[in-house]
């Protein structure tokens, strides 16, 4: 293995760059498959088949909790990989653990709000509108909740084997995702929430 | 009893039960002869495993021609049951789930596959790569493929097959019309290949993007190279919407949701429209390597650089983007208004400007060529006018207003055969004969080879122009029969004897392959059709590491520059090869895939959640291991290098 000293750990072998750019396309390809659900909620947003809309379901208070927590996760992590840049492994882990759990808030402030719509008569099977609901809010939580053990896996692996550039191409690979699914939230936030409440 | 209830056929035939204990008894003669040749350590280590993707290729391509075997049988079947009116070869039924399955497995399970073969055994050798970027991922790639094919395939057996054609259209998809399980099958084994098919997505191009050899800039890159990039950035953007599409069908079918479905605000059209987001892209995924590959065969046997190479890549590109933006000109006659028809009429025609660019730059490169024809230049020369027709009738379809006669006949049907077959299947098989010989160190018959390209192509005349002229007069496709006074029968007479005829020359090729590995002479050299491009500069057949040296390019056909004008290809001393390990994981997760999809179709739950779990820890395995792969060395490199000098 090559390892070039001249760039960052995540970077320095060539093993890492095509992980790098393959992530980044994977990413794109993660951009239609939202960019596909948000089309389809668009289309079906107003086909309640006489059941709950948004405006009836979706309350600001859980949903700006979200947004924070997951705001706040995507800012630990980002300070995460700035430790990590440092070599400072503590500190990296450390932010890493507080991004996590910021998720796992997130997730569960999430399933909260999934109970309380199915409450309010809203269940997956109700009509066109909360199907692809559930369905788009449930790929994002998905991904979330997948997050969540891959960051765990890196965790415990920059714990066993330390700063490697192999650990470090994952950590960094982990980092990329996690804000992705931060974006992908902003747009759920506005075009979902914000959108359907007014 | 109730629980066994479901897996038996809800409309079976003789045929089917037939089939049933032809599989059976292949799948026990497998497992003996395996058994009895002490094969199943070879299989395991040589093949199950391996990471390689030149075995990867192979896989793919055998994969392919078992897949283009089944959906031809279906294409027998079916032009049989249509040669004369009022047949009673088959029912409306059979009839409906032969359609259906033949449309999915020749685009999906055989189209697809034979693209793949070509571009994994091809594309890293024609950069000077040793592998792809993701070696293992591609052998992943490969298993959800295959799973996904063999699930598909056990529909007719087990449960029933899909019915309601490849587009698999809702409402007519969805519980109340289609009641068997086969619509499952249809949603969750093309999910599972497709899944397959994005991440070669991500692979390729991150190995086109980023291990090209030294000197090989973009603008450098083989034609091969270049269309299986732009396919591939096509698939990364395409394939997600076919992810999500599916994702929705299963639940509307199994979860009760109503994306598509006719009440509680359900919006049938929603599929046609994601469908097709996928499905016009999807085309051109198709069409554009066996573009790439028509280029390579036709400069190399014109003995001519390609004219107008930039034209070439830029059309491709702008194909690419065009691509995404005609879906709506499959369903012109659904409803959706003269503006928006208008708009996706132009774009579609707009579309055949590209691909027009193309076909002048293939004559401008025969012009003044040392024609050779070769089984492959022969393809390619079959190619040129016969897909011509196809585009200039899809040119006509485009026109929405005349589309309304046109659409759903037999005039589309014909179409869309014109462009396939003598677009992708010839390329495919110019493909194969051409790199027949790198692969397997023989060379196919070349008289044989002709014989097939000649039958193919008067059996495809045969069978589909009168198409046009039936479509024209209204006989709508999809219907299992028609009266003796529409008059169509002698037309449809035809069609069967072409089919009968393309049958003949699928017979011949089978027969080419065994005749040539009995007959063929094993001297031959590495670089036996005198070609151009890098990947004929290296050994056959090709050593694990592929170079053992990375060669140095300066210029668009370096390999011929280094025959005729010197150029120096390899360079400095032998150095150690690093060298990814094989892995069974990619195996075992494609099993637990089937199995998964196997519980999916049928609703039974614990199974699914069990092998749910399971590839999740297979994947948490995968993060947790630590593999660095070996290498190979110096003394070792030298070794096979002398010994495959002395082999040519
Ligand atoms: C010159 C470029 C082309 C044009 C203008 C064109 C146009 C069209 C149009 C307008 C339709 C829909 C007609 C209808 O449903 O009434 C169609 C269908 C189709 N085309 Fe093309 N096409 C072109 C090239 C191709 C190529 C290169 C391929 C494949 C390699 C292809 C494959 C198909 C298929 C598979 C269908 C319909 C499938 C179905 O409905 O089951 N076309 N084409
Ligand atoms: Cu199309």
């Amino acid at each position: 293995m090559k390892i070039d000293n001249s760039l960052p750990l995540e970077y320095s072998t060539e093993e890492n760059r095509l992980k790098i750019l393959g992530f980044w396309i994977f990413l794109g390809a993660e951009i239609m498959l939202f960019g596909t659900l948000f089309a389809s909620y668009f289309t079906l947003v107003d086909r309640t088949a006489g059941g709950p809309n948004g405006m009836h379901l979706f309350e600001i208070g859980p949903v700006l909790i979200e947004t924070f927590l997951l705001l706040a996760s995507s800012f630990t992590i980002g300070l995460g990989i700035h430790a990590m840049r440092l070599g400072r492994r503590k500190a990296m882990m450390t932010f890493f653990g507080i991004t996590l759990l910021l998720g796992l808030g997130f997730l569960s402030v999430e399933i909260y709000d999934f109970i309380m719509y199915v409450h309010e008569g809203a269940t997956i099977q109700t009509s066109a509108f909360t199907s692809i609901l559930f369905t788009t809010l449930g790929t994002h939580g998905a991904h979330v909740t997948l997050g969540l053990f891959w960051g765990l896996f890196i965790i415990l692996q920059v714990k066993k084997r330390g700063l490697t550039p192999e650990t470090a191409n994952k950590s960094f690979i982990f980092s990329l995702y996690w804000h992705f699914l931060d974006v992908v939230w902003i747009f759920i936030f506005s075009f979902i929430y914000l959108k359907g409440m007014m | 009893m109730d629980f066994f209830d479901r897996f038996a056929i809800p409309h079976p035939s003789p045929v089917i039960y037939a089939s049933m204990v032809a599989i059976g008894l292949t799948v026990l003669a497998i497992i003996a002869g395996l058994s009895y040749f002490k094969k199943w350590g070879y299989l395991w280590r040589e093949w199950l495993t391996t990471v390689d993707h030149k075995r990867i290729g192979i896989m793919y391509l055998i994969s392919a021609l078992l897949m283009l075997f089944r959906g031809g049988v279906d294409a027998i079947m079916l032009r049989a049951q249509l040669a004369t009116p009022e047949a009673k070869l088959l029912d409306a039924q059979h009839y409906n789930e032969i359609f259906s399955t033949h449309g999915v497995v020749m685009i999906l399970f055989m189209a697809m596959p034979f693209i793949m073969a070509l571009m994994n055994f091809v594309v890293p050798l024609q950069i000077g790569a040793r592998d792809v970027a993701f070696p293992r991922l591609n052998a992943l790639s490969f298993w959800l493929f295959f799973m996904g094919a063999m699930l598909f395939n056990i529909s007719f057996v087990i449960g029933g097959s899909p019915d309601a054609g490849w587009t698999s259209y809702f409402p007519l998809a969805g519980n109340e019309f289609s009641e068997s399980v086969g619509t499952n099958y249809y949603m969750i084994a093309i999910q599972i290949a497709g899944i397959g098919t994005l991440l070669t997505g991500i692979n390729f191009m991150t190995t086109i993007l980023k291990m090209r050899a030294p000197g090989m800039t973009l603008m450098k890159m083989p034609m091969f190279t270049w269309s299986s990039l732009v396919a591939n950035l096509i698939i990364v953007f395409a394939f997600p919407v076919l992810t999500v599409a599916l994702a929705m069908g299963t639940m509307d079918r199994l979860f009760g949701t109503h994306f598509f479905t006719t009440d509680n605000g359900g919006m049938d059209m929603l599929w046609a429209n994601l469908f097709w987001v996928w499905g016009h892209p999807e085309v051109y995924i198709l069409i554009l390597p066996s573009f790439g590959i028509y280029s390579e065969i036709i400069s190399t046997f014109a003995r001519r650089n390609l004219y107008g190479y930039k034209s070439m890549v830029y059309s491709m590109v702008v194909i690419a983007a065009y691509s995404f933006l005609v879906w709506a000109h499959h369903f012109f006659t659904m409803g959706q208004g003269a503006l928006t028809n208008s708009i996706f009429s132009i774009t579609t025609m707009a579309i055949a400007v590209p691909t027009g660019v193309k076909i002048f730059n293939w004559l401008f490169t025969l012009y003044k060529g040392k024609i050779e024809m070769t089984t492959p230049m022969l393809y390619s020369m079959l190619f040129i006018p016969l897909f011509t027709i196809g585009g200039v009738t899809g040119v006509m379809l485009a026109m929405s207003a005349a589309d309304y006669q046109y659409h759903n006949t037999m005039f589309l049907v014909a179409h869309f055969h014109n462009v396939i077959i003598p677009g992708v299947v010839f390329a495919m098989l110019a493909g194969l004969t051409y790199y027949w010989p790198k692969m397997f160190g023989f060379m196919l018959n070349e008289k044989l080879g002709k014989w097939t390209a000649w039958l193919l192509s008067i059996g495809f005349l045969l069978a589909f122009m009168p198409m046009y002229i039936t479509g024209l007069d209204g006989q709508a496709r999809r219907m299992y029969t028609y009266s003796e006074s529409t008059g169509f029968g002698p037309w449809n007479m035809v069609s069967f004897i072409g089919a009968a005829i393309m049958a003949v020359g699928f017979a011949v090729l089978v027969y080419n392959v065994y005749y040539s590995v009995r007959y063929a002479s094993r001297n031959i050299s590495s670089d036996p059709w005198d070609a151009r491009t890098l990947e004929w500069a290296t050994h056959t057949p090709v050593p694990e590491y592929n170079f053992a040296q990375v060669p140095q390019i300066d210029s668009i056909e370096t390999f011929w520059d280094a025959k005729k004008k010197g150029h120096v290809l390899f360079k400095g001393k032998y150095e150690k090869i690093h060298m990814p390990n094989n892995s069974g994981m990619p195996f075992i997760m494609g099993c637990i895939f089937f199995a998964w999809g196997f519980s999916f179709v049928f609703g039974i739950w614990v199974p699914l959640i069990l092998t749910t779990i399971g590839i999740f820890i297979c994947m948490a395995l995968r993060s947790f291991e630590n593999d660095h792969g070996h290498y190979i060395s110096v003394e070792e490199i030298e070794e096979t290098e002398t010994k495959l000098r002395g082999a040519n």
